[in-house]
């Protein structure tokens, strides 16, 4: 068997491929958390328990409904982003003139809520999601086995990423949306309905949760806590990434992935708290953050 | 405090309330509240008076609570050296964790804390000394100066009475010194504080260190009466349970976090049977503290308070 570094190809790709799939995840979630956070500002704690309920809608759908993993990457999204906006426009919308921490504390209670409430229906051991039959089985590449769904997660994820920036750095609306970004009055003069847009922005961060949760519950069972897991590691990306850039949310998601994949394979014991040792000496070096614009 | 205010005698009622409490109520319980109160009342300094959310104190909780428990357990130290062993770790770790996350502030502050109160969580899981998902078990409570038996539950209780008591004197005292007017400078205004030529930063961090020792002392005290360190200390459920009891009983207020810690404990108490609806109802108070009465219990009482002249 060849080895690099004394470790075997096999191995090394194997984690690396892991890596890139939380590295997906990554990149969805702080991709979401840098748009809500641009227009709203505010920190939507609650988006690890959108991810899970993302997974769990999923489950329901197909366990009570029988909709399966296709319809339920379209319908899941749309229903949390209902759910999303619903919350938007009666709770979050009543906080945009206070400070930016109760909107962070106001969706903490939001995340305690939904995670609570998910784990007295259906307890913390987790429910299995089945991979869809298309993507099921792996090819063989030679220096690595790639399960086919796998390689769907970072693909789907890559193109979700990318439509995302496109849609807001090239279209028409996306012009309104950084416009709004930066001088939300200015642009509500010129008769653009920026409350809509704010609720419409904040349903599109958590459809992207959602979907993100839908990928997921193949690969990690569908379980209450994954949210929670998840969003404090995505804290700590958007902290190295900043919120300032969509394409630097992003890219920092992946290059993070990758760095806790390399770290599985050569220090283990680390492979938990890399990415906020990285966020530490990140904080030493450039306090903004790699893509930061504002302190 | 010479003068028989208002002020003053609410507090010695207070203290005399609490000493005669145990004739009623289950000083386990009683002892809990305080630890969770002192626990506030340190999250507290930093949220109240210099205007930053931590939310990664159950860091210096839980660790304190470690140390103090290997401590009294392994190497055999009295209680109050054990305690000591506890708040300075906690320190330590407060001045190398608020070194870095001062250098942000906000929101990103409180996902800085959060962050590095995770990683002391997964430090936790996997450090041989802290025995993982056991804990540190049965806990020696030991001879106070090698003197007092504090494996007496009442002996105990009014030993944590006494530290809680001194402590909360401790944070009045900071909070009404030259320092503390510097902290709420900066929390009012911080661009006008630099102006005036305060070293904000140094003022922050003497702040987040005196914060995390006092929470550390909390988390030592906990270890010592329930004879136990625990994930569950470190976890970041705890860092929120804080906030919520500062929130709930009144952010920038003396006796709010103590307040809101005795409700929050009182509610895990009653609640502990049914399950997740602990975190639901939790949940369901940040989101009515937040929407409806961002003052907390203290806030929304101290018109009437001031009234009768009883806080100034």
């Amino acid at each position: 068997m060849m080895t690099i570094l004394g470790i075997p190809v096999q191995a090394l790709f194997g984690q690396l491929l892991l890596g890139l799939i939380n590295g997906a995840f990554y990149a969805m979630l702080s991709l979401g958390l840098a748009l809500i956070f641009g227009l709203l500002n505010i920190v939507n704690f609650s988006h690890g328990a959108l991810y899970m309920m993302g997974a769990f809608v999923a489950w329901l759908l197909l366990n009570f409904l029988g909709m399966g993993y296709w319809t339920a990457l379209i319908v899941t999204p749309v229903v949390v982003a209902i759910f999303g906006m619903i919350v938007e426009r009666t709770m979050l919308r009543r906080l945009y003139k206070l400070d930016h921490l109760y909107g962070l504390l106001l969706t903490f209670g939001l995340a305690l809520i939904i995670e609570g409430a998910f784990r007295q229906l259906y307890g913390i051991s987790g429910m299995p999601y089945a991979v869809p039959k298309e993507l099921q089985g792996g090819w063989n590449l030679g220096f690595m086995f790639l399960p086919i769904y796998r390689g769907w997660v970072v693909v789907a994820s890559l193109v979700l990423c990318l439509g995302s920036w496109l849609l807001i750095e090239k279209t028409k609306l996306g012009s309104y949306l950084r416009a709004a970004t930066e001088n939300p009055s200015l642009v509500q003069a010129f008769g653009i309905n920026v409350p809509m847009m704010v609720t419409l922005t904040y349903g599109f961060g958590v459809a992207l949760a959602a979907i993100a949760g839908v990928l997921a519950a193949p690969i990690y069972s569908v379980n209450p806590l994954m949210g929670s897991n998840l969003i404090i590691v995505v804290f700590a990306v958007v902290v190295i990434g900043g919120m300032g850039s969509i394409l630097g949310a992003v890219i920092t998601g992946f290059m993070l992935g990758l760095v806790e994949g390399l770290t599985k394979v050569f220090y283990p014991e680390a492979a938990s708290t890399v990415i906020f040792v990285v966020m530490a000496i990140v904080l030493m070096i450039k306090p903004a953050g790699l893509f930061g614009k504002r302190s | 405090m010479n003068r028989l205010t208002p002020q003053v005698i609410l507090v010695l009622t207070l203290i005399a309330l609490a000493i005669i409490a145990p004739l009623g109520i289950y000083p386990i319980f009683l002892m809990k509240g305080l630890c969770f109160g002192l626990f506030a009342a340190a999250f507290n300094l930093l949220l109240g008076y210099v205007g930053l959310l931590s939310f990664g104190h159950a860091m210096f909780f839980g660790f304190s609570a470690y140390v103090t428990a290997h401590a009294a357990k392994e190497w055999g130290l009295t209680p109050e050296l054990a305690i000591l062993a506890g708040i300075a770790t906690a320190a330590a770790l407060g001045a190398v964790t608020g070194w870095l996350a001062i250098r942000r502030s906000g929101i990103y502050f409180a996902m800085v804390t959060l962050a590095f109160s995770q990683m002391m969580y997964f430090v936790a899981v996997q450090a041989p000394f802290t025995h993982g998902e056991d804990g540190i078990q049965g806990v020696p409570r030991g001879r106070l100066f090698g003197l007092i038996d504090l494996n007496d539950t009442i002996v105990m209780y009014y030993f944590v009475l006494a530290v809680f008591v001194a402590s909360l004197l401790l944070i009045h005292r900071i909070i009404t010194s030259p320092f503390g007017q510097v902290l709420k400078a900066i929390r009012d205004n911080e661009p006008r504080a630099i102006s005036l030529g305060y070293q904000v930063d140094r003022y922050k961090l003497l702040a987040f260190v005196l914060s995390a020792g006092l929470a550390g002392l909390a988390g030592s005290l906990k270890a010592l009466v329930f004879q136990l360190a625990s994930l569950t200390d470190v976890h970041w459920h705890a860092s929120g349970e804080v906030v919520l009891m500062t929130l709930l009983g009144g952010v920038g207020t003396v006796f709010g976090p103590t307040v809101g810690a005795f409700l929050v404990v009182a509610i895990q108490n009653y609640l502990s049977e049914v399950g997740s609806w602990v975190t639901i109802i939790q949940g369901v108070i940040f989101v009515v503290c937040v929407l409806l009465f961002r003052s907390g219990m203290i806030g929304v009482m101290t018109p009437w308070l001031k009234r009768r002249g009883i806080t100034g």
